[in-house]
Parts: structure tokens; sequence; C-alpha cells
């Protein structure tokens, strides 16, 4: 009979299996920041504005600046407001998107034209087209404060009692429209 | 041949702060004009607190964000119109959340955020005094005669994995 090997006064083992634990939960945390900082939403806050009444605004159309338009025109349906500027790239790169969820009609596209020269943003529309039923131009960003507006492009579903009820920042795609515009939309619909 | 990549590099440098500046609209970028230094500083001390939404890393004070301009006039608009500091803090936490503030409110779902530092602290601590005195009790016990553990210290086998 042999006798068994002295124990070495180490640690015990709850303390390495909390100690591995920790370690584990240390290395997820990182790796779950690593995969985090490849999505583009990544800076993204969430809106201070959903589920509360869309801000009033007045001002002028941009094809027609002697026609004040607002936020009380809009109720009584569901709109889709899209922040966007001539001077602004990401914009661009939405914008058949953008045209091509106006044409299903669903609901209106109203464009913002946030602090941008008229005829720059006219010149825009001609050459990229104008998907929007309508486009209010605030040139000085009087307004886009109250929207919460950080960066263009920015988009706000409004319901038909004017409640904010989605918001997205950043180019739509056609993987936002389907994963998250529609989905919202449908329940709207549903609602009514 | 270095006058060549001296333009190249120009342009790049060109190219890469109209990039930078992509998805910010141009405005007045004009400083603004305080009336007095009480209004200065508390203006500064104000804007010092907020975030600026478009660079997350940058202070209101900081920033030159057209965004942050913006934020910044609002600001002084306000103080002008006699708001207090809470309800100016208040307009910006309305319109973009609680991220606009560097110092968040105590709330409901904040706590943790004040006070899980002190929580951790404490269960280190207690941690490291559990250590600490076993290894004293089994010092005490290696030192005094075998079988008879010293006065007062509870008798336990050495490497007790009594946690």
């Amino acid at each position: 009979m042999s006798t068994p090997p002295p124990r070495r006064p180490g640690l015990p083992p709850v303390a390495i299996v909390i100690g591995a634990l920790f370690f584990i939960g240390l290395v997820g945390l990182m790796l779950y920041g690593v995969v985090r900082s490849g999505a583009s939403d990544r800076d993204v806050l969430p809106s201070a504005l959903i589920g509360k009444p869309a801000p009033e605004f007045v001002l002028p159309v941009l094809h027609d600046p002697s026609v004040q338009f607002g936020a009380a025109d809009l109720r009584g349906a569901p709109y889709l407001i899209n922040v966007w500027g001539s001077w602004c790239a990401a914009c661009r790169d939405e914008h058949p998107v953008l045209t091509a969820f106006a044409q299903t009609k669903r609901v209106r596209v109203v464009g913002y034209n946030w602090r941008d020269e008229p005829e720059d943003a006219l010149r825009w529309l001609d050459r990229y087209g104008n998907p929007f039923f309508v486009v209010v131009a605030d040139k000085e960003g009087r307004y886009a404060l109250d929207w919460g507006v950080a960066g263009a492009p920015e988009s706000f579903l409004v319901d038909a009692q004017g409640q904010v009820r989605w918001k997205f920042t950043g180019p739509l795609t056609d993987e936002v429209v389907k994963t998250q515009l529609l989905p919202v939309l449908d329940t709207l619909e549903r609602a009514q | 041949m270095s006058l060549r990549l001296h333009a190249w590099l120009l342009g790049l440098l060109v190219a890469v702060a109209a990039m930078a500046v992509a998805a910010q609209p141009a405005g007045d970028m004009s400083p603004l004009q305080f009336q007095d230094r009480a209004e200065e500083s508390r203006f500064q001390h104000l804007t010092a607190e907020l975030r600026c939404v478009m660079c997350q890393n940058q202070s209101l004070a900081d920033s030159n964000a057209q965004v942050a301009q913006d934020m910044r006039r609002e600001v002084l608009a306000l103080m002008r119109q006699g708001r207090s500091d809470a309800e100016i803090r208040q307009f910006l936490v309305e319109r973009y959340g609680e991220f606009v503030l560097y110092r968040p409110t105590m709330d409901r779902h904040t706590w943790l955020l004040w006070f899980g530092p002190g929580v951790v602290l404490l269960a280190g601590t207690f941690v490291v005094w559990r250590i600490v005195r076993r290894r004293a009790a089994a010092l005490a016990a290696q030192s005094g005669p075998r079988g008879e553990p010293a006065p007062g210290t509870p008798e336990r086998p050495e490497g007790d994995q009594e946690w």
C-alpha cells in the first residue's frame, strides 16, 4: 500500500472553478466587443422619441417656399419622414432603397431637407429622382434638434395619431426595410 | 518626384478630410458671443458635461460637428430664456436620450452603473479578507505544536477546502 502523495496546499477547487468562470466570462465579453465593433450601427443611439408624439414643425416646402407645411398636415395616416441633404453621401446610397419603398405606396414618404441650399437640393432630386410625397426645407436646422437628429440620413416612422413608432439612423437598406420597417408597419396596419 | 509625392499626399489629405465631414452639413461656424464672463463660464461648465451625439467620445464643448454647434447654440438660447441647468439638460435628454449626459441620473436602470464598481470592490475585499484570515490561521497552526492549534483558532487540517 502506497501512501497517497501529499496534497499541495494550493487553491481550493471552488476557487479554481470560480476563477475559470471569471476568465471565460472576460474572454466572452472581449469577443462580444470585437464582434460588435464591426457592426455598422455600433454608435447608434436609441431614439428618445419612440412612443412619443412626433415633434411639431412648420417649414417651407422645397419646391414652393411660399407654402408652409407641418406635422399637423400629415396627421390621419402613417408616414415615413426621411432626413437628408444633398451634401450627404450616404443619402445617395440609400436613395434607391427609399425610392423602391416609396413606390410600394404603403405610406407617404416625406423628405426633410436638412441644412441644405434649396438649389442644391432641387438639383440633387432632379438627378437622382424624387420619391417624396412632399419635401420640407429646414435650412437653418430649426427643428432637427427637436427630432433628435444627429446626422443624415435618419428615418422616422410616425403613425396616424402622430406618434413616433420607429427610427433608423444611417442609410436604409433592403434588409432594414424588410426586417424592421415592414414588420412595424404591419403591426400598425393591423391595429387600425 | 518628391514634389509629385507631396502633391499626391496633399490630395489624399484633402480627400480624407472631405470624407470625414461627409455626413456633416456645412453651416455657420462663427463662434458664440457671450454677454459676460459669468455666462461664458456657466456655458462652458454645462457643455463640458454634455456629450456630442455625433462623435460620442467628445463633449459638446469640444466637438466641431454641425450638430454640436446647433446644440451649443440651443443651450445658449435656453440659458438666455432663463432656464436652469437642470431644465436645459432635461431638454436635451428628451430629444437625444440619456446618452447626452456624461453623468447619468441615478435611476432604476442606472443603479448598476453607479454602484456596480463599489459592489465589485466590496466582493473583492471580502475574498481577500477570507484568504488572509485562512492563511494566518494555517500559519498559526503550523508554528504551534503539532496537533495543537494555537488557542483561539478553530481546528482545521492543512489545505482546507472550505472556501
